[in-house]
This record gives structure tokens, C-alpha cells and sequence, in this order.
């Protein structure tokens, strides 16, 4: 049942793009950080987030999406859909709240419930390594001025 | 569902500003962060990312793309050096142009040109053989006389693609000085052009596709060593005799049949090869036929195709090639006419 709900969804992007342009209540950003471990002055060496700047294999990112409603009318049904950039592997998000994708977003499910199909037609489950998309379902309505961030973490390949 | 997500808004707002700033927020433990692959993406891709939204308003289904963020991956710099003779390579006292392998691989991310040096003087072993040459593998991992290139610093150091190797070889000779047993160590050091310094050193806009360059652990420069042995064997010869008289006695009197013994005793390493033991029958003697025999095994006289032969007054037996450690034992008999 689910699943054919956001199959809908996905259908539906394309045809209403357009319509996007001309309402646009909400405002949704992105911003990659990189965590870089420091080391304090007592010596503790502490994780931090900063603007990347300087980004290499095995790097740990932080994705986040920003998402306001600035309009007047308030917003439901809101799904914030994220594909993985191709250099990097999906690494999980703080609450598990997001569903994901193994086959480039055609279907969406919580990752421990995902399979992929090896040879000989076994299965094994699914991975960080697999995930195509990463997709968030607030089953909540934004009012006006309501706003708030969705986090993933990712590793650049 | 929603209270998680609710919470999460209240753990992050302090995220929002410092887009610039370093944000000393220590996060949340996770999952262990899946091992990158060995080079890792192309130094100088760009990593996009767009969000998507769909929602509803009382106007209908809006769909909104988010910016996308583009952040360029950095090159970083990395090499291994590995020796890949299966041992000590084996050399003797004056041997030229023996032949070290090595491995060097580029373990960063963008095609990376690195200079070779070898070096022959390392401490703590016998001897230093003499650098002849550093030369560079055509791709079959086997060293080819005058096919394989040969390195000029700073002329054509090899440019390594990311994640590839190249086969190096470093010849060397060994002085006659050297004695059985002796080892010494040969260092092959593989540098970055671009730079080299702690893990994390950075050389603005060096990088592939006008990325900046950052050094990894292997600090871009690395060197593994390999090893020559010397192996020489030498034989000392051992003579001695024993008589038979006619009456059963040891008097060298008419009649008595002499036994030469000869022990030929290979000590050291390695091998002698070809050993050829020759002994001419005192004068005076005759040589009885068909005694020789090696290793007590009988030898024909005639040069034929086994290791005994009688030529004139001269025993010669081939006892062909002979570990170190080994002896053979040659007998031959005269008669006191």
C-alpha cells in the first residue's frame, strides 16, 4: 500500500513540475558539511563540521535539507526526496526516519527491509552501498513559518 | 515518526549559521562509515546534490528542486612501495647487474607522477652493492634487458594513475669483496612531484581537474627495501691412499694395489657447478681398468655419458653440480707393477 502511494508520488513530479515554478510557499535548501576530526588544545581529538572546502576519498559529509514554508497557506503531504551523488555511499541518518532506495527510486522501504538480488538468484541484505535515494515522508502539515532540517550522512567513495 | 523528526529540529537549529565557520559541533555516533574504496572517486569530480520536495497546498500538488551543491573532490596523494622478490634475491662476489623488484602503487586518487630513488648505503648490513640502474618495468612484471626503460630522475618519472601500479626494478652489482653469507639492503624510495608532508599538507589548485592537493598518510612518499644475499660455495679436496699387498698386508711392495680416495667437500651456499675432480696416477703405477668409481658407484673409463674417465695417466670424474654441504667421494686404483 505504501509503496504505491510514493510510486504515485514519483509520477507525479514530472507532471507538476511546472506548477512549481508559479506556487512556491516552501523553500527547501541543501548544504554539504565535511567532518573533520580536530585536535583540542587538551589534546581530545573532537569531530567538527565545516564548509567543504577540502574533500577526499573517505571523507565523512554531511548532507542537510533545509526546509521552510515562507508562504501564507500551509503545506501537506510534504516528501523531501534526496538522490545520492554518485562519488558518495549513503551513511545512515541520525533517527532512521527515512525511507530509501536500492533501484535508483523506484521504490522506496526503511533499508533493513531491502534485499539485493545476487547471483543464483540469493539474496543478501541491502547496504549503505546500495542505497540510490534517500526520502523523508512528514505526515505532518507545515504551517506558515514552520521550518526544520533533514540530515543523512554520507562518505565520498 | 513525527516526534523524532520534531526532536531532530530542536538538536540542530545551532547548525544553521556557521555555513562558513567551523561548527565545533562533536555529532552523533553512527554506524562505521563504509571503507572507501582503494583510489577512491577521480580527484577533481564534482559531487552534486538536489533535494526534491513534493507537497500539497490547498492549490494542489507542488513539486520543488532544492539548490544544488557542487563540491569539487580533492586530490589526494598517497604511494606504497613494496619490495616483491618472494626472498633475498641471491648474488655472489663480483655478480653484476642483479636484479631487485619492486612495487609502486599509486593509493591516491588523481594520475600522480612520482620520482624514484634507490638507495644501496642502507646501515645495519655487510656490504653496499653498486647502483647500476632504476628500471622501469614495460608491463609484463619481468625484467628485459634494453626492452624496460631506463629511470632519469626529474626526466621520465612515472606518472601512476590512480590505483595502478608500476614494476620497478633497481640492478645492482656486487663487490668481489663480498664474502659467502653477506646481506645487504636496497632501499627504493617512490616521491610525489607534486609535494610531500604530514597526512593533511595541502598544495592549493595542485590537484587533478584544478582540485586542491592534500597528502595522506602515506605522507607521498614511501620506500621499502629488499634484500641481497651472497651465496658462494667453495670445495676443498681431500686426498688419501690406502695399499693392499699381494699377502693381505699394507706394504707398498710389487704387487700391492693402491686405493685413492679423493673427497671433494662443497661448503658455504649456494652450489658449485660443473665440479670436475681430476687426479694423475703417481708415476711408476699402473692404473687398474674400470676402477674409478664416484660415489661408489663404478665408472666406465671411456669419455662417454657417464662421470668416470681414464685418459692417458689422468683420472678426470664430472660430478657435475653440488650443493653447498654436500661431498663426493671419488676412488680410483692403481698397482705397483
Amino acid at each position: 500500500m505504501k509503496l504505491n502511494f510514493f510510486n504515485a508520488v514519483i509520477a507525479g513530479l514530472a507532471l507538476s513540475a511546472s506548477a512549481a515554478a508559479v506556487a512556491a510557499p516552501l523553500q527547501l535548501r541543501s548544504d554539504i558539511f565535511v567532518e573533520k576530526q580536530v585536535k583540542r588544545q587538551d589534546g581530545k581529538v573532537a569531530t567538527v563540521l565545516e564548509a567543504p572546502k577540502m574533500v577526499t576519498p573517505g571523507d565523512n559529509l554531511v548532507f542537510v535539507v533545509h526546509y521552510k514554508n515562507v508562504g501564507a497557506t500551509p503545506a501537506s503531504n510534504f516528501v523531501v526526496t534526496n538522490p545520492m551523488p554518485k562519488a558518495v555511499i549513503f551513511n545512515g541518518t541520525s533517527d532512521g526516519a527515512e525511507i530509501v532506495s536500492i533501484d535508483g527510486g523506484k521504490s522506496f522501504a526503511p533499508l533493513s527491509t531491502l534485499r539485493v538480488v545476487i547471483a543464483d538468484g540469493k539474496t543478501r541484505s541491502a547496504t549503505f552501498g546500495d542505497v540510490t535515494h534517500v526520502k523523508w515522508t512528514l505526515q505532518k502539515t507545515l504551517g506558515a513559518g514552520a521550518e526544520g532540517k533533514l540530515m543523512f550522512r554520507g562518505v565520498v567513495k | 515518526m513525527n516526534k523524532k523528526i520534531s526532536s531532530q529540529f530542536r538538536v540542530v537549529p545551532s547548525l544553521k549559521r556557521p555555513l562558513q565557520a567551523c561548527a565545533s559541533i562533536v555529532f552523533f555516533a553512527f554506524a562505521q562509515a563504509p571503507a572507501a574504496h582503494a583510489a577512491g572517486t577521480l580527484a577533481g569530480t564534482d559531487i552534486e546534490n538536489t533535494a526534491t520536495a513534493t507537497y500539497t497546498t490547498p492549490s494542489g500538488e507542488v513539486t520543488l528542486d532544492s539548490n544544488t551543491v557542487v563540491i569539487k573532490v580533492d586530490e589526494l596523494i598517497d604511494v606504497a612501495v613494496a619490495n616483491t622478490d618472494p626472498g633475498d634475491v641471491t648474488t655472489a662476489p663480483g655478480a653484476t647487474n642483479k636484479v631487485l623488484t619492486f612495487k609502486v602503487t599509486n593509493s591516491g586518487n588523481g594520475p600522480e607522477a612520482y620520482a624514484l630513488l634507490a638507495d644501496v648505503a642502507k646501515p645495519s648490513d655487510d656490504f653496499d652493492p653498486a647502483l647500476v640502474q632504476i628500471v622501469i618495468d614495460n608491463g609484463n612484471g619481468v625484467y628485459d634487458p634494453g626492452v624496460d626503460t631506463v629511470y632519469v630522475p626529474g626526466s621520465n618519472d612515472p606518472v601512476i594513475a590512480p590505483d595502478q601500479s608500476v614494476i620497478v626494478f633497481v640492478l645492482t652489482n656486487t663487490p668481489a669483496t663480498a664474502v659467502d653469507g653477506n646481506k645487504a639492503d636496497v632501499g627504493l624510495k617512490a616521491t610525489s612531484k607534486t609535494g610531500t608532508g604530514p597526512a593533511g599538507t595541502t598544495f592549493t589548485g595542485a590537484g587533478t581537474g584544478g582540485s586542491d592537493a592534500v597528502i595522506g598518510t602515506s605522507t607521498a612518499t614511501q620506500e621499502d627495501i629488499g634484500s641481497l644475499i651472497v651465496q658462494s660455495a667453495v670445495v676443498t679436496l681431500v686426498k688419501s691412499a690406502t695399499v693392499l699387498d699381494p699377502q693381505g698386508g699394507s706394504n707398498a711392495i710389487p704387487g700391492a694395489i693402491i686405493t685413492y680416495k679423493l673427497v671433494a667437500n662443497v661448503t658455504g651456499s649456494g652450489s658449485l657447478n660443473n665440479l670436475s675432480i681430476t687426479d694423475a696416477i703417481p708415476a711408476g703405477t699402473v692404473y687398474q681398468a674400470a676402477s674409478i668409481e664416484l660415489d661408489a658407484v663404478a665408472q666406465t673409463d671411456a669419455a662417454d655419458s657417464d662421470a668416470g674417465n681414464f685418459n692417458a695417466s689422468l683420472v678426470t670424474v664430472a660430478a657435475g653440480n653440488v650443493p653447498a654441504g654436500q661431498t663426493r667421494t671419488v676412488t680410483f686404483k692403481v698397482k705397483i707393477p
